[in-house]
């Protein structure tokens, strides 16, 4: 079970590196979030792999869960979705001043889309 | 207290000038003078103490952490140096009252001569090495402003800033040869470094920590091969030269030598690298001096040369060679600047210091002629002069110094031709200047200087005569004091006399002044020889490696900041790599020693979903919409094995988080392309999926290695203490609003800072909206459809008891601030989809910003309110209470913090999504036609 977590958690942050690599900045961001998913189980499984664990104290007693990365992933995702809304309105920002989705900025040909 | 005084009066007096007007100059150069006036007769005060052998000395602890103490010491030493400071810093401020023209801004210069005064005061009388190298630093940058005082000219400005590169950098190497010897020591203070000579000059880092002092000191005093600076550094006004290059700015390299003596002399190392460098320094300055057409240059070089000639003596490891290079000091700074000081006379009254034009000037300046002929005299040694004194004591030395073993009569003979040449430069200075015929083609007649320019000329030339006649009188003592600070065992009495018999030195001395009447003689003929050789501008040779650095960065900046965020992102991904894989080579094997957990079918189900929905993400990515459904899949999967693992808090927060991200991308989908059109080449597609790879490979493999080693967490911590200490049985949310509530505090501050900032992005955006999707198909103008908005509606009540429910719960069962926050957004969000941003916004007639900042508020205030209590900020407290309905109830602080969180996700995540949505709904095209 360990290796098909590690295996899970690579290849989540592998497609989401892949994605953040990409020179538009939909992807970029949509690869950000994927990161941070992989990130974000890489966090949690620092704390083991509890399988059936009691989520609070005086609940049946048995094993508990690390509850430590559970509080930092726990706000990880909220402040991830911050910074996803962050950066995916920052490309539209740029998109409406600069006239391009590229990340560099550069003007390059739209999609034939955009001019009708 | 009178130390502070000696070096906080001159400080106290930059400041003074700058009260005074330019005009009234009288009173400004009064109130400049009077400073170092005072701090001078409180040195005299101290002086007999000290020549009895006191070492007055004042501690402040400044920064101890770093070793670094206002300390102050006064030994001999520091006495011999603040008293050419401050006596040759008055003599300059009463010569540059009258040497400065009306344009120049006098207040200013006086300020900037004080500051340099100071700090040059603090390196002499600084007992701590730290505080030394920061004085250090200060002459360094105050010289600066010196010699670039004319700043409206180029000259000025280039030397200026040739001097602050050279000695700026020597100034560096400075403080990691006192880190070093520091660490040596294991301690900063001057006394301890001192008395330390054994363990330094046995620790295998004395060699790095003397180059490195060397390089600073040898920087400064303008030593081979970093003599350039100096020469260039005339472009500064008279007084400054006179007083930088004569008594202060070069002789803190000297002083160092002398100051650090006890501690790093006595080695090989030391013997052969300052006495070698001040020799060649020696012979190469005078050489120059002797070929200069310019009167400052001439002194110049020559200073360098002398510098050259102190330095090698320090670099015997002999007393008497430390008594000879002290007394050259001093006889220097008196004969260097009364020269100085005359060639700016001279300048001033003939518009030109070209030793081509000017000749016989006696007959128009006879005064100033006597001045220059005694002092010079002193600089080539003639007898009955102080200078001559002092050069005969560095000719004995030379001739006792056990360098160079079986070759060690070429020490002398070079000496010998250095006093030559010295000789000849003296006496060109002087002949071609004053006689040898009529001046030719100058801009004015020259007129005899005032006497108040004079006068500080007069009083050095006086100095001068009365040393050369009389030394044991005057100079024994104070050169005694000095030389006990720069030994380790007493010095013996210098012996101090004009005649010593007929000898060997002497003999050489008579060699030197005839051989020098020989060369001035002969200089056509060396100067015929000297013109075969290309001159070099050090000055261009140094811009032109300027521009090269600057070149350089630049390229390198262009090259590594290019402005493609792709490029950045590979550098950080590359380093990434390097580092994780390079620890991950370092364990033994991948797997440790946990047993691992069996499989069951379901996981690897979820498993197999979770990957395919990654994979197709990233390959699916130009088609967007399919790209972003794919990656909620992974979302919901990540939500899923959270609750698989045992972690309902982190369930429920992805769950939520994962329906808002979506809504999110899906607004944003719609201002952007719908496709991403084909454009990475392949070999740059080949590129990133080798990278991606790696880094999937090395994620992997960390994650593997982390889950089958056994871990010592912290966590039992929170386990035992949560219900005693917190009140709370879900530890996750006890962490978050307990334990660790001053990190919450921050998270939901960043998380309202980015809905602000989003909330001014979306301010005034303008965006090109499509009426059709991708494909060509006009929007559904049906906008609101009928069902989802009559559920969504009954739906709402429901949902915000929901979310209540769970954040009074939170502290005691999975829940809490930022999962009720998420559910009350969700809710509010359904509103919004269902029915439109008009028909939501007239009911939900409130501003999202405020109640944000007001949840940061109201966790920051319960936070404060700890205080009231005496207790820790974010101390809480709880206890049990009954609640009518509700029943037995825990309540803790920690809930008014979770309210904070709460108000913060609900007020922060309807920012990000209301207003994004409002950018949708204005002027949207299907409405237009709808109306048209």
């Amino acid at each position: 079970m360990e290796a098909l977590f590690a295996t899970t958690t690579g290849i989540l942050a592998a497609s989401g590196l892949y994605l953040a690599l990409r020179g538009r900045t939909f992807p970029v961001v949509v690869g950000l979030t994927l990161l941070s998913y992989a990130v974000n189980l890489f966090l949690f499984s620092t704390g083991g792999l509890t399988t059936d664990g009691s989520a609070v104290i005086g609940d049946g007693g048995g094993e508990y869960a690390d509850p430590l990365p559970q509080a930092l992933v726990l706000t990880a995702i909220v402040i991830g979705f911050a910074m996803t809304a962050f950066s995916v309105i920052l490309a539209m920002r740029v998109r409406g001043d600069v006239g391009s989705d590229h990340v560099n900025g550069n003007r390059v040909d739209e999609p034939r889309e955009d001019k009708s | 207290m009178s130390l502070l005084l000696i070096v906080l009066l001159p400080l106290l007096g930059s400041l003074l000038p700058l009260l005074g007007s330019n005009q009234r100059r009288h009173q400004c150069a009064l109130l400049t003078a009077a400073m170092p006036l005072i701090a001078l007769l409180v040195t005299l005060r101290e002086t007999p103490g000290v020549l009895a052998g006191e070492v007055p000395r004042l501690a402040f602890s400044w920064v101890p952490a770093l070793g670094l103490d206002l300390a102050l010491r006064l030994d001999g030493l520091s006495l011999l140096f603040v008293l050419l400071i401050l006596g040759i810093g008055l003599l300059i401020i009463l010569y540059a009252r009258h040497y400065l023209a009306e344009a120049d801004n006098m207040p200013r210069f006086y300020a900037y001569l004080m500051l340099f005064m100071t700090s040059m005061l603090g390196i002499v009388m600084a007992d701590n090495l730290i505080l030394l190298w920061m004085f250090w630093e200060l002459t360094s940058l105050s010289s600066f402003l010196l010699i670039g005082f004319w700043s409206h000219q180029s000259a000025p400005r280039k030397g200026a800033r040739m001097a602050l590169a050279v000695t700026g950098m020597g100034g560096l190497a400075l403080l990691a040869g006192f880190i070093l010897i520091g660490q040596i020591v294991g301690s900063f203070d001057m006394q301890t470094v001192l008395d330390s000579r054994d363990v330094i000059l046995a620790d295998p880092r004395y060699l790095p920590a003397l180059l490195l002092v060397l390089l600073g000191a040898f920087t400064k005093s303008a030593q081979f091969p970093f003599q350039f600076w100096l020469p260039q550094a005339m472009a500064a006004p008279t007084p400054v030269s006179a007083f930088l290059h004569s008594a202060t700015m070069v002789k803190a390299g000297v002083f160092l030598l002398a100051r650090l003596h006890p501690a790093l002399a006595g080695s090989q190392e030391w013997l052969y690298l300052v006495s070698l460098t001040g020799l060649v320094t020696m012979l190469y300055g005078a050489y120059f001096a002797l070929t200069k057409l310019d009167l400052k240059a001439i002194l110049a070089y020559s200073t360098v040369s002398h510098l050259g000639l102190i330095t090698m003596l320090f670099g015997f490891n002999s007393q008497m060679a430390l008594v000879a290079g002290l007394f050259h000091i001093l006889n220097h700074a008196t004969f260097k600047a009364a020269l100085f000081m005359t060639a700016g006379i001279v300048d001033h009254e003939c518009g030109t210091r070209d030793i081509r034009k000017l000749k016989g000037l006696w007959r128009y300046m006879p005064m100033t002629t006597a001045l220059a002929t005694i002092t010079a005299a002193s600089m080539a040694g003639f007898p009955l002069l102080n200078g001559f004194l002092s050069k005969e004591m560095m000719l004995t030395e030379s001739l006792e110094t056990p360098l160079l073993g079986g070759l060690a009569w070429l020490i002398p003979a070079l000496a010998t031709v250095a006093s030559i040449l010295s000789a000849a430069y003296a006496l060109r200075f002087v002949r071609n200047t004053f006689f040898d015929g009529k001046p030719r083609d100058l801009k004015k007649t020259p007129h005899e200087a005032p006497f108040l320019l004079r006068l500080p000329v007069l009083v050095l030339a006086i100095v001068c005569v009365v040393v050369g006649l009389f030394p044991a009188l005057t100079a024994t003592g104070l050169l005694t004091a000095a030389t006990d600070a720069a030994m380790t065992m007493p010095a013996p009495e210098p012996h101090l006399s004009i005649w010593h018999g007929f000898n060997l030195p002497l003999l050489m001395s008579t060699i030197a002044l005839l051989g020098g009447l020989l060369v001035y003689v002969l200089r056509q003929h060396l100067f015929a020889f000297h013109r075969q050789f290309a001159s070099r501008d050090s000055l261009a040779i140094f811009e032109n490696a300027v521009q090269r650095l600057v070149r350089f960065t630049q390229w390198a900046i262009d090259t590594l900041e290019n402005g493609s965020l792709q490029r950045y992102m590979l550098w950080v991904v590359i380093s990434a790599l390097v580092v994780a894989g390079m620890s991950l080579m370092g364990i033994e094997t991948l797997k440790g020693e946990l047993a691992t957990q069996e499989a069951s079918p379901l996981i690897i189900v979820g498993a197999v979903i979770t990957c395919f929905a990654g994979l197709a993400t990233a390959f699916l990515h130009r088609r967007r919409l399919i790209s972003l459904i794919m990656l909620s899949v992974v979302g919901l999967m990540a939500s899923l094995i959270f609750a698989r693992f045992s972690a309902p808090d982190l369930a429920l927060t992805q769950l939520a988080v994962e329906v808002v991200t979506v809504i999110l991308l899906m607004l944003a989908l719609f201002f952007l392309p719908q496709k991403t059109p084909k454009e990475s080449s392949a070999s740059r597609i080949v590129r990133d999926v080798l990278l991606a790879a790696g880094f999937g490979g090395v994620v992997a493999s960390l994650n593997y290695a982390l889950l089958t080693r056994p871990l010592n967490s912290i966590s039992d911590f929170f386990l035992e203490n949560s219900v005693p200490g917190g009140g709370g049985h879900n530890v996750v949310n006890v962490i978050l609003v307990d334990f660790r509530g001053f990190d919450t505090l921050g998270e939901i501050t960043v998380l309202c800072i980015a809905g602000i900032g989003i909330y001014k992005l979306l301010n005034r955006l303008r965006l090109f909206m499509p009426s059709s999707d991708s494909e060509g198909r006009p929007w559904s103008p049906d906008r609101y459809p009928m069902i989802l908005a009559s559920v969504s509606q009954s739906l709402l009540p429901m949902a915000l008891l929901v979310s209540v429910f769970i954040f009074l719960r939170g502290h005691n069962a999975p829940g809490g601030g930022f999962i009720a926050g998420l559910v009350t957004a969700v809710a509010l969000i359904l509103m919004y989809i269902a029915h439109g941003v008009e028909w939501a916004q007239q009911r939900l007639s409130f501003q999202y910003q405020p109640i944000a900042v007001a949840g940061v508020a109201i966790a920051a205030l319960t936070g404060v309110g700890s205080w009231a209590f005496g207790y820790p900020f974010l101390t809480s407290s709880f206890g049990h209470f009954h609640i009518p309905l509700i029943g037995d109830m825990e309540l803790a602080t920690a809930l008014l913090f979770d309210l904070g969180v709460y108000l913060t996700v609900v007020g922060a995540t309807l920012m990000i999504l209301a207003n994004l949505g409002k950018v949708t709904t204005s002027h949207r095209p299907s409405k237009q036609k709808e109306k048209a």
